[in-house]
């Protein structure tokens, strides 16, 4: 009996994933189609994407608050490089960015944005979710100096193909958000590195006590989100072939939803990245279900914070011992 | 509070027991009304279970407790308070960024005809207490400004608010300063003019003669005796009192010939760190050969934990002196310095500081030596099951396998899971606080064993105990620690309890 219990709580997110699937493929002849699929899969890919490295920051119990505002920085850097280039009159220096240079300079930001993070934290003791509060603000701030406020628009086919192109009968954006989760999830169940994420936050002082750089663990981690974010703005920039400077507004939101959905515990130490897919695919097909059921959008934000609750009163009955 | 029998609060037949291990055996106790009684023992020989029992904190157990007359059980330390019975912890409870005032009205906050708070009667009245304590601290003032004496006195207040008529106090005098203790002292005093009962627990035998009116020894979760006129006891009578546990040891020291040198200290101090002018310890020097076992005994607060913690680089910054492995001056400026350089530590607290509790035993073992299970460049779980495999077998821990998840384990098998942490790192010299804390009886002996055999192998061992009969069984030379210094070092031949107690307690 309690073996049938455990079962059940080990893979409610993808029971919970199933039961909706079936739900609303009786309600809606829309829902099961090749077409509808491939959109959910495009729209959670940035979602997925940020969220790995949310899973790592809360893996050791810490918290991104910034993921957004570093995805609409690293996108409009590399937008703003790949339109206009660096101009510099006074010392008639003139830079011309190619598609490569601007996703590198792109994603060189977002990791940047990420170690000042993890610099803040580790070396200042600043709370994590105080110092990524700062950044969410900073990096916005940032943005909106960086375009002037304008979106900017127009960048040519083969920037375009990031966020639209198909490769091989699959979206590219699916294909990068596949190699990410491929790459996260090898870090994370062989390496050194995602075995030290685990031990920092499943108990910290007995990881410093056995060694454990607990400082650099973090910073990486951090770091990581940064980059992992700025990939998610450049292939929505690429998506929409503009940079929004309000892009990525309260995408921390979903992010921390996909990860808890998942069954990451928010005191460190316990999670998985299949579980972050997992939650991050109960909110699009939710979101895509909800749509095509006409159901009003101030209604869909009400269910997917019953549907936040439930997952984490789940997992607390799951785990009862847990603080 | 007339008319009060002259036993006012009284223990009977008590036992407690956790997981199997016994912690009280049938204690008897009787707490005389308006006399400060004094109970002394050894660390871990029941003290702080008795007085959570007496003062509601574990309310399950065997026996009676009988108050004023009458048989009592309280479920929890706000019914023991409600009949007038008040613990003030080692660990103050109080909120240190309310005032005093607010403290002591905490949760019986006084309210005016508005429903809003009265702070100006709560002040009046905690000027009152304070003033029955001979106490001019202001009722206005953030707790977090006192000083730990002061704040103890603020406790006092709160329990004289609650009218207590027994008070409980647990080592009150360990984290204060002579003149605090001094102050403390009247106020017991004056507690004992007020017919307020006092139980005292302390280990600080000078300072005891000063206020006692009678002794009661605890040995091993069993009362040993009483001493009724504490003017007429002698301080070997209380040493006697104190020492002497049976620990059923079927334990035999193994004695084996010493190798070279492998760790040696010199001058190493520590200061204190809020008041940098005085020290935790200072110019501590000692060597440890291969294959000896060196004790270090001290009594709480001695320094003991915070002189492992110094070598192995937990405390960089503050402390000074120098660590030499093998012959080589060391610069460890944290603790992976210390794990490359072969130092390992097994902490006091083996769930805080020792052990991932979520994670399985393989995860633990591997944890501070995870380089000699990565192959290629990741982790190789068949390595990493072999590796926890053979301490499963070398150490004997019991568990179904070696995924088995840590918090699982019995306490003797977790601390055998974080020897084998260490083990895995193959250190020249290994560090054990407490090695035995908590733990049962055929567990300690068999981590004596272990321990034994580990120094037979050639290992240098620190082993630091508060334990009288551990550390004398299980050390080759035993050091004590007291009032920041090495106050005395014996070896297997000259040590005894009552020796190694009269330097500790210096």
């Amino acid at each position: 009996m309690t073996d049938v219990k455990s079962t059940l709580f080990r893979f409610q997110s993808i029971i919970a994933l199933v039961v909706l699937c079936i739900v609303l493929t009786i309600l809606s002849d829309k829902f099961l189609t090749p077409e509808n699929g491939w959109n959910i899969m495009r729209q959670i890919s940035i979602n997925v994407c940020i969220s790995v490295g949310m899973t790592w920051v809360i893996l050791t119990k810490g918290i991104d608050l910034s993921v957004g505002s570093m995805l609409a920085f690293a996108g409009a850097i590399t937008a703003g490089l790949l339109k206009n280039g660096i101009e510099i009159p006074s010392m008639n220096i003139f830079l011309e960015f190619t598609v490569f240079g601007a996703i590198f300079a792109g994603l060189l930001i977002g990791g940047g944005l990420g170690t000042f993070n993890g610099w803040m934290i580790t070396k200042f003791k600043v709370p994590p979710f105080v110092a990524t509060l700062a950044m969410l603000t900073i990096a916005r701030g940032a943005t909106m100096l960086w375009t002037g406020g304008f979106p900017i628009t127009g960048f040519g086919d083969t920037f375009a193909f990031i966020g639209t192109g198909w490769f091989l009968g699959i979206p590219m954006p699916v294909w990068i958000m596949v190699i990410v989760v491929a790459i996260a999830i090898v870090i994370t169940k062989k390496t050194v590195f995602g075995r030290h994420i685990y031990a920092v936050g499943g108990n910290e002082s007995a990881a410093r006590l056995s060694g454990i750089n607990i400082k650099k663990v973090k910073v990486w981690v951090y770091a990581i989100a940064g980059i992992l974010s700025a990939v998610g703005g450049i292939i929505l920039v690429s998506r929409l072939d503009s940079a929004q400077p309000n892009a990525g507004m309260s995408y921390e939101l979903d992010s921390i939803a996909a990860v808890v959905i998942g069954g990451t515990s928010l005191s460190g130490g316990r999670g998985t990245i299949m579980g972050t897919v997992q939650g991050a695919l109960i909110i699009g097909v939710l979101n895509s279900g909800l749509v095509l059921l006409n159901v009003s959008p101030f209604w869909q934000q009400i269910i997917k914070g019953f549907v936040i609750l439930i997952a984490v009163i789940l997992d607390r009955l799951n785990h009862p011992n847990e603080d | 509070m007339k008319n009060q029998p002259d036993i006012l609060f009284e223990a009977h037949g008590i036992t407690k027991t956790f997981g199997g291990v016994i912690a009280l055996n049938n204690v008897s106790l009787k707490v005389h009304t308006g006399k400060v009684n004094v109970i002394v023992g050894e660390n871990g020989a029941g003290k702080s279970t008795l007085m959570k029992i007496l003062s509601g904190v574990y309310p399950d157990y065997e026996g009676k407790l009988i108050f004023n007359n009458e048989e009592v059980h309280f479920n929890n330390p706000k019914e023991a308070m409600q009949k007038g019975i008040a613990i003030i912890h080692q660990e103050l409870n109080l909120i240190p960024y309310l005032t005093i005032a607010q403290n002591i009205f905490l949760g019986r906050e006084l309210r005016n005809a508005f429903g809003f708070l009265n702070s100006q009667l709560m002040r009046n009245k905690t000027k009152e207490l304070l003033t029955r304590l001979n106490c001019d601290l202001d009722p206005n003032s953030l707790v977090s400004k006192l000083r730990v004496g002061e704040q103890q006195l603020v406790e006092i207040a709160k329990a004289l608010l609650e009218e207590a008529q027994v008070v409980i106090m647990d080592e009150p005098t360990s984290a204060i300063s002579d003149s605090e203790v001094e102050s403390l002292f009247r106020v017991i005093k004056s507690l004992q003019e007020q017919n307020v009962s006092i139980l005292y627990i302390s280990h600080k035998l000078d300072e005891l003669f000063l206020i006692a009116d009678r002794f009661i020894g605890l040995r091993d979760g069993k009362m040993v005796g009483t001493i009724e006129n504490s003017a007429e006891a002698k301080k070997d009578d209380l040493i006697r009192l104190m020492v002497g546990r049976d620990i059923k040891n079927v334990f035999q020291k193994e004695k084996a010939p010493f190798g070279e040198e492998v760790l040696r200290v010199e001058k190493l101090s520590l200061p204190r760190k809020f008041d940098k002018s005085s020290y935790v310890f200072k110019d501590i020097d000692f060597t440890v050969k291969k294959g000896e076992i060196l004790g270090i005994f001290g009594l709480m607060g001695a320094g003991r934990t915070e002189l492992l913690e110094t070598i192995f680089g937990l405390h960089p910054k503050e402390m000074s002196g120098i660590v030499h492995i093998e012959n080589k001056a060391l610069k460890i400026r944290s603790v992976m310095d210390a794990v490359k350089n072969g130092i390992g530590l097994v902490p006091e607290d083996r769930k805080e500081d020792g052990l991932v509790l979520q994670m399985e035993i393989t995860k633990n073992v591997s944890m501070a030596s995870i380089g000699q299970v990565v192959k290629n460049g990741l982790l190789s779980s068949r390595s990493e099951s072999n590796l926890a495999k053979k301490y499963i077998e070398t150490l004997k821990i019991k568990a179904p396998s070696e995924k088995q998840y840590s918090k699982n384990l019995s306490g003797g098998n977790q601390q055998k899971v974080v020897l084998a942490k260490w083990l895995a790192t193959d250190p020249k010299v290994l560090f054990l606080d407490e090695p035995t804390r908590g733990i049962d009886v055929n567990a300690k002996n068999e981590i004596y064993h272990l321990i034994n055999d580990l120094a037979k192998k050639g290992l240098g061992i620190v082993v630091v105990s508060s334990e009288l009969p551990e550390i004398i069984v299980i050390s080759d030379r035993i050091l004590v620690l007291s009032n920041t210094k090495i106050n005395a070092e014996f070896n297997q031949d000259t040590a005894n309890e009552e020796l190694i107690m009269q330097a500790a307690i210096l």
